[in-house]
């Protein structure tokens, strides 16, 4: 770390040097009123700089996030406040009987299977794609970001279109290539349908945008071990499961975090998918309704706060333990191969 | 960890000078792209535009288009129509909307440069009690995910009287960790100690120094958390639904949701709002694309 420790002497704060010398009356207190200043600059400015982060990520991101649990004990339903205050352990009790919970999780480790695997492999070739002396390097770095910058709630709406049954480009694309099927596939009939059609937007969205995680990573790695490499003969395909993987584990295992938290809480594109997107039911028989969905649903819908907070906790605790299940799982997968 | 150990072993070895240019082993980033390398990248980027491009299709039809098979893949000219229905239609507010989503977005982005840059200042270049455990704080709120205690956010902004107003979409935005923690990592990297002292020794308080030496050595990086912030905001959708639905001063994100529900949605018109709402950020992209990629490579998280 950095220091002003070191620091210079205030202005003044040895003996004066000129005019202050006789130790007139005024000159003092101009002295210590500068003294105090500097006292002051030195002393509480750095927190007075700190404070107002804390302060706004304390009172909008940290005590909700606490408030959260007291919320989850308490029953807090906004259309009948007649209710006891407390409800101790009742919202946690009922979460472990909602099928609807259980149905929620089941649909949101199933697009997060489908979504995180392929877009993090894809991501992997891409990156070690654009990891060659390209031309007009930086463009082919902007042009994958395109998903990136795009509105979730747009690109929902074109792939809701795209997964339509009637007239949908996807039916159309299937179709061409031979497996439409003997009818057009309804990609918001059932569970398989709508988990590949959500899980589809979700890979599209974010594969660029990992994959220059793994390019910056990439390129950090010292060029002597590919120079040591060609010695056993490894191409291109086996130096990237050889070497690259294994030298970029860190930011593996960091998008694999990333992705985890990030599609665990997936809201957004099972919302806009459904066609009737106000309800947040995830489809007629909640085909594919998400945690996050749910709240929303039991929260601003079936105005339950106290129930819809004791589901956020849930899904926290979800997260933590996935999150840390797949820390150990790429750490083994990446860098413990041979 | 044997496959690398080996590696690392065969390279401090090193190889023979007189071998080397029998050698293939060249970092993948010093070999030239092959053909293939440019085909399958143009491919990816055709595939992460073409959504983008299918949008603009939809928005410029009419009705018929889209009831089509196989499905139109070339613009229409009916994008004003599309676009002057969406602005007048009852109960969406679109045109507030976006009036609404770019005055989030900048006060957001503002705010969070400014205070960011202070408090990263503050722990790069300052000695102050607590620094150390302050900062690691910092590093730990980065991953926690605030969606989850929207419940508990939604009821302090009860509280306060926020719901329904901007003011509750743009409070919880004006800090966020992962600005502090890119702008101290930026100080620390790129404003010198000597500079700092220097200008110490002169007499300059602590925010002269903020204002005449790490501002003009920040610039860049102020570019980048500005452009990811702006995209950030700009996007945003759970949270802006949950206080703003229902009133008649949505986000566009909101607006353009209110658009889609009902019980016959018109695809043509929103995607035509949708497009417009896209449009700014396809700028920024444009603009300020070199910027955006080098802050997510030099490790940004999902905002």
């Amino acid at each position: 770390m950095s220091s002003t420790r070191a620091a210079p002497a205030p202005p003044g704060r040895r003996t004066p040097r000129k005019r202050g010398a006789d130790g007139s009356g005024a000159d003092q207190r101009r002295l210590t009123w500068r003294n105090r200043l500097y006292r002051f600059d030195m002393r509480y400015m750095p927190y007075l700089l700190i404070a107002p982060f804390f302060l706004i990520f304390g009172v909008f991101g940290l005590f909700p996030l606490i408030f959260n649990g007291v919320v989850s004990l308490r029953n807090y339903r906004l259309d009948d406040p007649t209710l006891p205050p407390w409800a101790g352990f009742d919202n946690f009790a009922k979460l472990l009987g909602d099928e609807d919970f259980w149905n929620a999780l089941y649909n949101t480790f199933g697009i997060f299977l489908l979504s995180s695997v392929p877009q993090l492999l894809l991501a992997l070739v891409v990156a070690s794609l654009l990891n060659r002396k390209l031309r007009a390097q930086t463009w082919w770095r902007v042009g994958i970001l395109l998903p990136y910058v795009t509105p979730l709630v747009a690109s929902t709406m074109v792939f809701s279109v795209f997964f339509s049954r009637d007239f949908g480009m996807a039916n159309w694309l299937l179709g061409l290539v031979g497996l439409g099927g003997d009818a057009p596939a309804d990609w918001r009939a059932d569970k398989f349908h709508s988990w590949i059609a959500i899980a589809t937007m979700v890979n599209w969205k974010w594969i660029g945008y990992n994959a220059l995680l793994y390019l910056a990573a990439m390129q950090s790695i010292p060029r002597d071990v590919y120079e040591a490499s060609a010695i056993d003969g490894a191409g291109p395909w086996r130096q990237l499961w050889r070497i690259t993987v294994p030298m970029i584990q860190p930011v593996v295992v960091f998008t694999v975090v990333l992705s985890t938290i990030g599609g665990l809480q997936l809201f957004t594109e099972p919302m806009l998918f459904d066609l009737n997107a106000q309800a947040a039911t995830g489809g007629p028989n909640g085909e594919w309704q998400t945690i996050a969905q749910l709240i929303y649903k039991v929260g601003w819908k079936d105005l339950d706060l106290g129930y819809a907070a004791a589901m956020s906790w849930a899904l926290f605790l979800i997260i933590l333990v996935v999150a840390g299940i797949n820390t150990l799982l790429t750490n083994r997968l990446s860098g413990g191969r041979q | 960890m044997s496959a690398v150990d080996t590696v690392r072993r065969a390279a401090d070895a090193g190889p023979p000078g007189r071998n080397r240019a029998r050698l293939t082993g060249r970092a993948p980033q010093d070999t030239a792209a092959g053909v293939w390398t440019y085909l399958l990248l143009a491919t990816t980027i055709l595939l992460s535009a073409f959504p983008l491009y299918w949008m603009f299709v939809i928005a410029t039809s009419n009705d018929e288009a889209l009831a089509k098979i196989p499905p139109a893949v070339v613009p229409g000219d009916r994008f004003m129509t599309n676009l002057d229905e969406v602005f007048s239609l009852q109960d969406v507010y679109f045109a507030a909307g976006l009036v609404n989503s770019a005055l989030v977005s900048t006060a957001v982005t503002a705010s969070v440069l400014f205070f960011c840059s202070l408090a990263g200042f503050a722990f790069a270049k300052l000695r102050f009690k607590g620094s150390r455990w302050l900062m690691l704080f910092v590093v730990l709120t980065l991953t926690v995910p605030n969606q989850l205690g929207i419940v508990a956010l939604y009821i302090v902004m009860g509280k306060l009287g926020w719901n329904g107003t901007l003011l509750a979409v743009i409070a919880p935005g004006l800090v966020t960790a992962f600005g502090v923690f890119y702008m101290r990592q930026f100080i620390l990297n790129t404003v010198p100690d000597e500079l700092v002292e220097s200008a110490r020794m002169d007499g300059a308080t602590t925010m002269r120094v903020y204002w005449n030496i790490v501002l003009p050595a920040i610039r860049p990086a102020l570019a980048v958390l500005g452009l990811l912030t702006f995209v950030g905001t700009w996007n945003d959708f759970q949270w802006p639904l949950i206080t703003l639905s229902g009133t008649d001063f949505p986000t566009s994100m909101v607006a353009i949701s209110d658009l889609a529900s009902g019980n016959y949605v018109i695809y043509r018109r929103v995607l035509a709002g949708a497009f417009v709402a896209t449009v700014p950020l396809l700028i920024m992209l444009v603009v300020g694309g070199r910027q955006i990629v080098r802050g997510i490579m030099e490790g940004a998280v999902k905002s």
